[in-house]
């Protein structure tokens, strides 16, 4: 199995990683691989820096996908018919609201909730929703039936694989046993809920002021009836990310910390039974030679110390210096890959040079497909 | 022009808050800038907010932990996870014994999100009762990742606007002062000298000043090359010639990695530079920078290498 085999394969790949690992554009990759195979491709990005968004085509967000035009991604015309290019930046509030739309019983329904000032919170803030609309926006591509290949980018939080539960947060939310008593008849929830309940919300109310307290009420109540549509919704997301066509792509850093990260993701992976297919090393120092750093130094020193040409002797020393700062980073990194194998399991595992120049247009994004989609033996050559 | 002394530097105020976008060493300039201060005399508290970051073992210390523990001299830690700030407000305001099951039943949760930015001030507000009790005489913050340090600064003004009673209000009030008093509390960002990280850096600056009113110190930028000590020729035959003049054999493919890896470190530094004119010109702000090291992971030897630099920077900003 190849990066290469899982681009044209599987229909939905979910990129996770830590911050500043390049996560979004290794999913911008994928997804322009996609392409070029043959397949209708799609990325879904959360953030993605200005400059790569402008590539993208995502100068705003926008809730539907985007084509990108096939003189941009695919310049020498080598790409199959059949292959096409689409993104989309998601718009967590405004996936939410047509979620709502969606399974209100009535219009009014529908604009109590959106104009509910707890659901604007709720839609904007709670922990875990811009993961949960990531994945229900996921599902609902995937229910249209217009992408073969649907890359997604998870948004770059500390807790990156709340997505995973994301739908069961909402669902216990709505569950609440304290707030379900809430949404009797106004009023009558002081008299029918427990004193226990009532010294909670009189509490709270103290706290935060009454009218948050009466935002809640109004927002549980106009949500009565829709709970079964969220729960069947959020088992279906469930088992899309359960289905063998899913799979998982663990991008990480030869950094320390984002090595942690990445084990501690691939755990979570697999306390949800899911499998890391593929993990991207990015950003790895180039390698010039294998000599050791303390043999170079030692050149160096003995360099700086001859008497006679100095200019020519500094120069040379301080190149000897320079490869040997190279040789330490990479030395540096291996170390900090120590058990990546592992990591992976049976998941394919590729590296990514840290290149000479910024990654921004189609141009770069090849570059860096270049080193993703190369035969196995220059991966164990890079990993040597 | 008067230079910098570290100590004043670092007493510019009472409370610095480190943010920056992941991946950029946020945590390492956290901890260098608290080895930097306690160098000077300072007593420093770090406070680390999301309760999962490499600062405990860039110090070789154990796990943090809400409970406040010397890290290292003159330097103590902890965490301080809205989650746990907002317990142990609960706790302090007479709702001891109904805390836990509150949590435990998931209310908790729909309270704060009912009130957004609720769990944001809660951490604020206990930064500002450590530093009206002067728990240290510099309070170091290590901030949420960079979209998030917006959202963390201005709950307290959003709260504000949102709630208009009650001890969270008066709270959120106490939190604004505290914030936008430059003498008390100023953000350090810190970022990488690529483009997007610089591109981060100045939306998010521009966004902590307009909304959240809050003063900016120095920028840092992280990670940044160090000059070599003599040119060095990027291709294969000019270092040929330079080993002849010395009289000294080097072979081709040496050469040719010698001359690579001198070209790889020129068109960075290429890069670097330029991204450090650009937020220069983009950022009206004085810049910190501190140097790449390529020899090791973030140890206690490397926090002191990064606090000599950091020492050299200050020294060359202009006194106030």
């Amino acid at each position: 199995m190849t990066v290469e085999d899982l681009v044209r394969t599987r229909g939905v790949l979910i990129c996770c990683g830590t911050g500043g690992v390049g996560k979004t554009t290794t999913a911008a990759v994928l997804a322009l691989e996609g392409a070029r195979c043959g397949r209708r491709a799609i990325v879904v990005t959360i953030d993605p820096a200005k400059r790569l968004a402008d590539t993208l085509g995502l100068s705003s967000l926008s809730d539907v996908p985007t084509a990108i035009g096939r003189d941009r991604w695919d310049v020498d015309g080598a790409a199959p018919a059949e292959g096409h290019l689409s993104a989309l930046m998601l718009d967590t509030k405004s996936t939410f609201d047509s979620l709502v739309r969606r399974y209100a019983d009535t219009d009014e329904q529908a604009q109590r909730i959106l104009e509910n000032r707890f659901y604007r919170n709720v839609s904007g803030a709670l922990g875990g929703t811009q993961e949960y609309m990531a994945m229900e926006k996921l599902h609902e591509l995937h229910d249209s039936g217009d992408f073969d290949l649907i890359v997604v980018d998870t948004p770059p939080t500390r807790h990156a694989l709340d997505f995973l539960d994301a739908p069961n947060r909402l669902l216990r939310l709505l569950d609440n046993r304290i707030f379900r008593l809430l949404m009797m008849p106004t009023r009558a929830y002081l008299r029918v809920a427990s004193v226990a309940v009532q010294g909670f919300l009189r509490t709270i109310a103290r706290v935060v002021g009454s009218e948050v307290i009466e935002d809640v009420v109004a927002f549980f109540r106009a949500f009565e009836g829709m709970e079964e549509g969220f729960r069947t919704r959020a088992a279906a997301v469930s088992e899309l990310l359960a289905d063998p066509s899913t799979g998982f792509v663990l991008i990480t850093a030869p950094r320390r910390d984002a090595v942690e990260e990445a084990h501690f993701f691939a755990q979570r992976l697999r306390d949800h039974h899911q499998a890391v297919e593929a993990l991207i090393v990015n950003r790895v120092h180039p390698r010039f030679g294998d000599e050791s750093p303390e043999g170079l130094r030692a050149r160096a020193a003995e360099l700086r110390a001859l008497s006679g040409a100095p200019a020519e002797a500094a120069s040379l020393a301080a190149a000897y210096d320079n490869l040997a700062d190279f040789h330490e980073v990479a030395r540096r990194e291996r170390e900090s890959l120590t058990g990546i194998r592992e990591l992976a399991g049976p998941g394919v595992i590729a590296f990514v040079p840290f290149l000479a120049h910024d990654v921004f247009d189609f141009g770069a994004l090849d570059d860096i497909g270049h080193h993703l989609f190369a035969a196995d033996d220059e991966v164990a050559e890079a990993e040597r | 022009m008067q230079p910098m002394e570290v100590a004043q530097f670092c007493s510019t105020s009472h409370v610095v808050i480190v943010a920056g976008k992941g991946g950029v060493g946020k945590t390492t300039v956290t901890a260098a800038l608290a080895v930097t201060a306690a160098r000077s005399g300072l007593s420093v508290l770090i406070a680390e907010v999301e309760g999962k970051s490499g600062l405990a073992s860039a110090f070789s210390a154990p796990a943090l932990d809400y409970d406040e523990a010397a890290i290292a001299d003159g330097i103590r830690a902890r965490t301080l996870t809205p989650d746990a700030a907002l317990l142990d407000y609960l706790q302090s305001h007479g709702m001891r014994r109904i805390s836990k099951r509150l949590a435990s039943s998931g209310a908790l949760d729909v309270v704060a999100t009912a009130v957004p930015g609720m769990k944001d001030i809660l951490v604020l507000g206990k930064v500002k009762a450590l530093e009206e009790q002067r728990a240290a005489d510099l309070i170091i913050v290590d901030a949420p990742a960079a979209g998030h340090a917006v959202a963390f600064l201005v709950s307290a003004r959003g709260l504000l606007d949102a709630v208009r009673v009650g001890p969270i209000r008066k709270q959120a009030s106490d939190v604004v002062e505290l914030l936008t008093d430059p003498a008390r509390c100023q953000v350090v960002l810190v970022t990488i000298p690529e483009e997007t990280p610089v591109n981060e850096l100045v939306d998010t600056a521009f966004a902590i000043e307009d909304r959240a009113g809050v003063a900016l110190g120095p920028v840092v930028v992280n990670g940044c090359y160090d000059s070599l000590a003599a040119p060095v020729p990027t291709d294969a035959a000019a270092i040929g010639q330079l080993a002849g003049a010395l009289d000294r054999f080097v072979g081709d493919r040496e050469a040719a990695h010698l001359a690579d890896a001198a070209r790889f470190r020129a068109e960075r530094e290429m890069i670097q530079i330029e991204q450090a004119e650009r937020l220069a010109q983009l950022l009206p702000l004085p810049q910190l920078r501190l140097p790449y090291l390529f020899d090791a992971e973030i140890g206690r030897a490397e926090l002191d290498v990064l606090a000599d630099a950091l020492t050299r920077e200050i020294a060359m900003l202009p006194a106030p």
